[in-house]
């Protein structure tokens, strides 16, 4: 089969239903075609210590944060009357500036009369490159203390995704339903949302997919640990007509394999079949979903 | 009054099962959820809401097409590609910084408060309850986990209580700093797995970071001894205490399927690992005083 480029992203409502354990093996089991991993987890990445890509390059990110030329600022209040976030403060003959309450709009530096107003930076973290084997790994990491993530969410994208595009690009989300989320998971073609058959996975699993419908992307569910629990999830995907594209039950093996940092692909080869049937499906559903549009 | 914050890194690892099973065996803390992206809690708390407020926080441009002259200056000066062709706003790309009202010529962009979500004060058969729903894709988690903190500790004067026990939420960024500044007292959820011991050295470094206290639990602590043990040397080499090792067991899946803390429902090892856990950390927060 032809397939063209897409890119789908897995994300979750609640943290730790196995995200990273889907987009990596799924990675993994992809052959013939060129795979890029990028994860934007950038908070807590994982994806690494389950690939351990040889890192090949590593950069800086930083974002722009003003920084005021005294000789020529006149004091006249503009940024400060601008910022909504209270990151530039004029008093008397001082202006005051707070990265860390900056959201780096440039508004400041556009409103200045007298262009007073000169680019700084503040660094925010990492976007590290390598490869797994074949396939491509990149994955950024968020400076510690530092609040902002969807900036380095976006240079991770970029860094996947702006040149030399793999056939298959893989997201691995962060959790929950808020910006950086939404960051990660737009633009792409197809969203996988993993959950766990407990009141907690179904509650979060709700919000998730209120967030794809929001941003109308295409999406099916992974139920992880679907031997444990209730059927509440079950219930609600046939209501809302969602599809469920495959079930990983609770395995000690798995778990363990897990613990240690191993693939689940890797102890259970059969696994590479439904990981397989998972892809293709996942392409149907694009092919079929891009047909309704047009 | 003290603040004890229940984070975890890693997210999945127990954090609001423990939360709850804390606030279940305390009584009489006030209970607030800051896991806002994500808010579990209420479902083993199963609270009795008595007020609903609305959550405001940051602006969002409207543009009045009357007096839009349809120059696109606001397309050309807007950072986040936030406003299209056709002068609509798409509120999940704004970010609020208004650039776009102050270059408008013709004074038709007003800024607005940005309605993001619901916060509540309820009742529960622990305790008062602070708790919150922000809105799916929305932003400002951080300003509404400050507010819910805010509003906890005035609850907490008015009915005299002392302690207030927090659910925070996974990662490291903006909503879990807003937590733990200032908390008397971070708890570390964290699981024998390689991401479960990378994930909480990151948060060790985010509490350090801000110099805030922290001690930490270990979920499902049998599932991998060897990793039971990277994290005890890993605590052992930062000076962090390893409050309790709470064992692998399905009464906890269980309890949360019916809607309950487990130690409501069990008198297992869980339950009484958990005990323990209470009485070390009230130990700790009212030894040094
Ligand atoms: S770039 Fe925007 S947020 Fe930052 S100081 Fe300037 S006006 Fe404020
Ligand atoms: S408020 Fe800022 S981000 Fe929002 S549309 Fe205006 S310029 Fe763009």
């Amino acid at each position: 089969m032809e397939f063209k480029k897409i890119i789908i992203a897995i994300a979750s409502g609640k943290g730790g239903t196995g995200k990273t354990t889907v987009a990596t093996n799924l990675a993994k089991t992809v052959t013939g075609q060129t795979v890029t991993l990028m994860d934007c987890d950038v908070e807590e990445p994982n994806a690494h210590l389950f690939l351990n890509p040889e890192i090949r390059e590593e950069e800086p990110v930083d974002i722009f944060i003003p920084r005021v030329d005294l000789d020529r600022c006149t004091h006249c209040g503009k940024c400060s009357e601008l910022c909504q976030f209270g990151a530039i403060v004029t008093i008397k003959d001082k202006v005051l500036v707070f990265p860390e309450l900056c959201h780096s709009c440039l508004g400041c530096k556009r409103i200045c009369p007298v262009e007073a107003i000169e680019d700084d930076k503040k660094a925010i973290g990492t976007v590290s490159m390598g490869f797994s084997e074949s396939v491509r790994c990149i994955y950024g990491t968020l400076k510690i203390g530092e609040a902002m993530a969807p900036p380095l969410i976006q240079a991770v994208k970029k860094a996947g995704l702006s040149k030399k595009v793999s056939d298959l690009s893989i997201i691995d989300a962060p959790p929950g339903t808020s910006c950086p989320v939404i960051e990660a998971i737009k633009n792409v073609d197809f969203v996988v949302l993993v959950t766990e058959p407990t009141p907690f996975g179904l509650h979060d699993l709700k919000l998730a997919v209120g967030m794809v419908r929001i941003l109308e992307i295409p999406f099916g569910i992974i139920v992880n640990r679907s031997t444990t629990g209730d059927r509440q999830v079950w219930h609600y995907c046939h209501k809302e007509n969602i599809p469920i594209l495959l079930e990983i039950p609770d395995e000690r093996e798995i778990a363990e394999g897990y613990a240690i940092g191993k693939l689940m692909i890797d102890l259970k080869p059969e696994y590479k079949n439904k990981f397989q049937n998972l892809m293709n499906k996942i392409h149907q559903t694009i092919a079929s979903s891009a047909k309704v549009i047009a | 009054m003290k603040e004890i914050v229940i984070i975890s890194g890693k997210g999945g690892t127990g954090k609001t099962t423990i939360t709850a099973s804390l606030a279940a065996l305390w009584k009489n803390t006030i209970i607030a959820d800051c896991d806002v992206d994500a808010a579990d809690l209420h479902l083993l708390m199963q609270p009795l809401t008595k007020q609903t407020n609305p959550f405001y926080s940051g602006k969002l441009p409207n543009i009045d097409m009357n007096l839009c002259n349809e120059c696109k200056k606001c397309i050309e000066v807007c950072e986040f590609n936030a406003i299209r062709n056709d002068f609509s706003v798409s509120k999940i790309d704004c970010e609020g910084c208004g650039t776009c009202a102050f270059f408008c010529p013709t004074g038709a962009i007003r800024l607005e408060d940005r309605h993001c979500g619901e916060w509540y004060l309820s009742e529960t058969r622990f305790g008062p309850m602070v708790h919150a729903r922000l809105g799916i894709a929305e932003a400002n988690s951080g300003k509404l986990v400050t507010l819910i903190r805010k509003e906890a500790k005035q609850l907490a004067e008015k009915k005299g209580l002392d302690l207030i026990l927090i659910d925070g939420s996974p990662g490291i960024g903006c909503p879990v700093i807003s937590s733990i500044t200032g908390a008397s007292l971070v708890v570390i959820v964290t699981e024998p797995t390689v991401s479960g011991i990378h994930d909480m050295e990151r948060v060790l470094g985010l509490t350090s970071h801000f110099q805030i206290s922290s001690s930490v639990i270990i979920n499902k602590a049998d599932l991998n001894r060897e990793m039971s043990q990277q994290i005890e040397s890993v605590c052992k080499n930062c000076n962090i205490e390893v409050l309790g090792r709470i064992p692998y067991d399905r009464i906890v899946t269980k309890a949360m399927v019916e809607g309950n803390p487990v130690v409501e429902v069990d008198n297992g090892p869980v339950t009484q690992e958990i005990q323990s856990i209470s009485h070390q950390i009230h130990n700790r927060l009212y030894s040094n005083q």
